[in-house]
């Protein structure tokens, strides 16, 4: 067995490369320093952020591209509260990451040192798990089981909090000894992957007599590289798939079975398929608040299948006809197996799927066009976006309406190309986040859709990005306001509008996106934009961002308000008279 | 896992965790993220050093013990939970009490505290004290029937439990 002497942070690198890291995301400090060092002659690529905020969620974006864990490093007490919002946005949205955090000497805990904090104590509920280390020699085995828990099971964060006594060469407490047979010591983790086949085998039978059935498609299907045995259920059995926000790509929208996005802007059809449903399948999805409106008013004739690898998930919200445990993927394939072996049944369910397509019909996603004189239609932008992008475009997107309106009118036909924050909504993700997928897919087209609020909170990690040579491209959708508050107080707060205007002329985007060594452009005026997107497209040495000046009013619809039943759906003003 | 019978508001949860510094912490932050809430709690080691036994008794009427139990088992640090149904475990509690006994209370104190199993570990002047280990029931009968007689101060540590015998072949 080979050994070697080493100190505590060379061991930390050591123990990083092993694990197959490529790149990590990070700023340096006082308590982090001694792990700085051997970065210099590491394999590793170090992205230099701005702020640690920056560092974490390019950290997720590099995750949800590849499935590969992100790695970020920052260090103790200011930069360890900084990397909470990632931490919390990775833990909501299952996202495999493993946070680094430097931390005082070993022996100074407790003392209030200069840039100390209770980092594991401030993250444990928003972690999946986290470490505090106190010996050099516990480094390796710490960072393998942070890797195996961040990436198995439901993924999740995990943070290491690394004192600088067993990390610095000058102490002797950082002396250890490198092994390579380190074995993982868990006891209490024991992620289940396989499936109880009797669930299986009652899942299909509900299925065989369903008659309005619907896959309720989350967010774990893509975590579990589901999307091909999806495909094959949905053939096989030809009921529609409703991707969620978490979930979009996982299933092509441009697929005939495929209904659409549930939710609080849902378009019309997945969120009344699953009203109007007798069986719901939920795959790898946790029924979140905002696909089920009002709880009691959601989907009341439905029989429920829910399939996660959490069992916690299992009957939190709703109660599950039929419980299944275990790999979303696995129990789909079974599932498959199943309905191959002992058929699909008999139900006819020609008028449930007449019903659909007379909803896709009369209700599809629309906004009022142009007309001379207006400002731009925010809506407009995203679909030349999408028709002047390579099909493969990894679309990342900040919080707010310009979300929603990426979500809907964008055409997700492959997995992994939406990047969003689902559960937390943390403004200020989506720049960080294409970051950190560009470095992930050097040669695919990364576009950032981002807000102008959102994009004030984290807009400084284009220097990052042009200084890297990471060329992200970002399409700001500039309508002076905070305009998802603004949209909630002109209908909910009788247009009582309460501090949501930003400013019309400050900052001035381009010129600050120039500063930080961005191509920048402008665009007022529809005839521009496919110019401007053409022109962004060309772009390949530095990030670019097009500053599209559009419309403050436009609302996005359709919309379920906070508090109502999905059946009190309200569509756009142009489909109110249409028969439901 | 089994569903409690309905009329039991409190379940006592044996939970076995890895004996670390801060998992404690991550129990008592658990339940109180989750907004469950807990009526006793009492942990101490093990006959295997690398375990500690929490005993934690959880107020069904925040939270439906499944919800309790499956939360709890997603900590990494958690080794094992066992739920102790009611009916089936042996419930016991520590209650040390001083109580103001003048000399010619004292036998009608001492009568109380024989009836309860208990024992007088000193006697002063004007108090004694006692100690009482029973099941929780017992502690709060015992606990009120000295309560007329003033007590000055009161402990107790919450309860312990384990599953009765014929629960432990399977």
């Amino acid at each position: 067995m080979a050994t070697e002497q080493m100190d505590g942070g060379r061991a930390l690198i050591r123990a990083l490369e092993e694990e197959g890291v490529e790149v990590m995301f990070g700023l340096p400090g006082g308590a982090i320093l001694p792990v700085y060092d051997p970065i210099i002659d590491s394999s590793i690529r170090h992205v230099l952020v701005r702020h640690e905020q920056g560092a974490g969620h390019m950290a997720e974006g590099y995750a949800q591209a590849t499935g590969r864990p992100g790695v970020a490093m920052v260090t103790s007490g200011p930069a360890a509260t900084n990397i909470v919002t990632p931490l919390c946005d990775a833990y909501l949205d299952s996202i495999p990451m493993v946070v680094i955090t430097g931390q005082v000497p070993y022996p100074a805990i407790g003392t209030d040192a200069f840039q100390e904090c209770d980092t594991t104590g401030i993250t444990q509920s928003i972690t999946k798990h986290n470490f505090l280390v106190t010996e050099a020699q516990d480094i390796p085995r710490t960072i393998k089981e942070a890797f195996h828990i961040a990436t198995t099971g439901r993924p999740g964060p995990v943070l290491v909090d690394v004192p600088k006594d067993i990390v610095d060469p000058g102490n002797p407490r950082s002396a250890m000894t490198w092994t390579d047979d380190v074995q993982i010591d868990l006891p209490g983790y024991h992620p289940l992957v396989e499936v109880d086949p009797e669930g299986i085998r009652a899942a299909a039978d509900l299925l065989r007599g369903a008659e309005r059935p619907v896959l309720y498609v989350g967010g774990g299907v893509l975590k579990a590289r589901a999307v091909q045995a999806l495909r094959e259920l949905a053939e096989l059995t030809g009921i529609g798939v409703v991707t969620t926000l978490m979930a979009r790509g996982a299933f092509p929208d441009s697929h005939e079975l495929c209904l659409g996005m549930p939710g609080m802007h849902g378009n019309f059809t997945a969120v009344t398929a699953m009203q109007e449903s007798d069986l719901l399948v939920a795959l790898g999805a946790r029924f979140d608040d905002r696909v089920t409106g009002k709880l009691d008013g959601f989907a009341p004739e439905a029989k429920v299948i829910h399939v996660d690898i959490d069992p916690a998930e299992l009957g939190k919200v709703r109660r599950p006809d039929v419980a299944i445990r275990g790999d979303v993927r696995v129990a789909i394939e079974a599932l498959v197996a199943e309905l191959s072996a002992n058929g699909t049944g008999d139900v006819d369910r020609g008028a449930w799927r007449s019903r659909i397509s007379g909803w896709q019909e009369r209700f599809p996603l629309a906004y009022e066009p142009w007309a001379p004189g207006e400002a731009l239609k925010p809506q407009h932008v995203i679909e030349c976006l999408r028709d002047a992008t390579p099909d493969d475009t990894i679309v990342s997107s900040g919080v707010g309406q310009h979300q929603m309106w990426a979500s809907q009118y964008w055409k997700f036909d492959h997995p992994y190309t939406w990047i969003n924050s689902g559960g937390l909504g943390t403004m200020g993700f989506s720049i960080p986040a294409a970051i950190g997928a560009k470095v992930a897919h050097p040669d695919r087209m990364v576009w950032a859709v981002d807000g102008d609020g959102c994009f004030q909170m984290t807009g400084q990690e284009l220097v990052t990005a042009t200084v890297e040579n990471i060329p992200i491209k970002v399409a700001l959708l500039n309508n002076s306001y905070l305009g998802m508050v603004r949209q909630w107080q002109e209908m909910f707060y009788d247009e009582r509008y309460s501090e949501v205007f930003l400013s019309k002329d400050v900052p001035d985007y381009r010129m600050w996106a120039e500063s930080m060594g961005c191509e920048a452009m402008r665009v007022d005026d529809p005839d521009e934009v496919e110019g401007a997107i053409a022109k962004a497209n060309e772009v390949d040495d530095r990030p670019v961002v097009i500053d599209f000046r559009v419309a403050a009013e436009e609302k996005v619809y359709p919309m379920v308000p906070s508090g109502a039943s999905n059946s009190d759906l309200v569509v756009p003003p142009f489909q109110q008279d249409q028969p439901r | 896992m089994n569903v409690p019978a309905p009329e039991y508001r409190y379940h006592t949860l044996v939970v076995k965790v890895e004996n670390r510094s801060g998992v404690l912490a991550r129990v008592a932050s658990l339940f109180a993220r989750r907004a469950f809430n807990i009526e006793s709690l009492a942990v101490a080691p093990t006959d295997d050093e690398r375990f500690s036994r929490i005993t934690v008794v959880v107020d069904l009427e925040s939270a439906p013990l499944d919800q309790v139990i499956k939360q709890l088992d997603k900590l990494v640090n958690v080794v094992e939970i066992r739920e102790l149904h009611p009916g089936h475990a042996v419930e016991r509690e520590l209650m040390l009490v001083t109580v103001t006994a003048e000399p010619d209370r004292r036998d009608e104190i001492v009568e109380h505290l024989d009836r309860a199993g208990g024992k007088v570990l000193s006697v002063g002047t004007d108090h004694m004290m006692l100690s009482l280990v029973g099941p929780p029931g017992r502690v709060d009968d015992f606990e009120d029937l000295m309560r007329p007689f003033g007590i000055v101060e009161l402990q107790r540590t919450g309860r312990v439990a384990l599953a009765s015998l014929d629960d432990v072949a399977d």
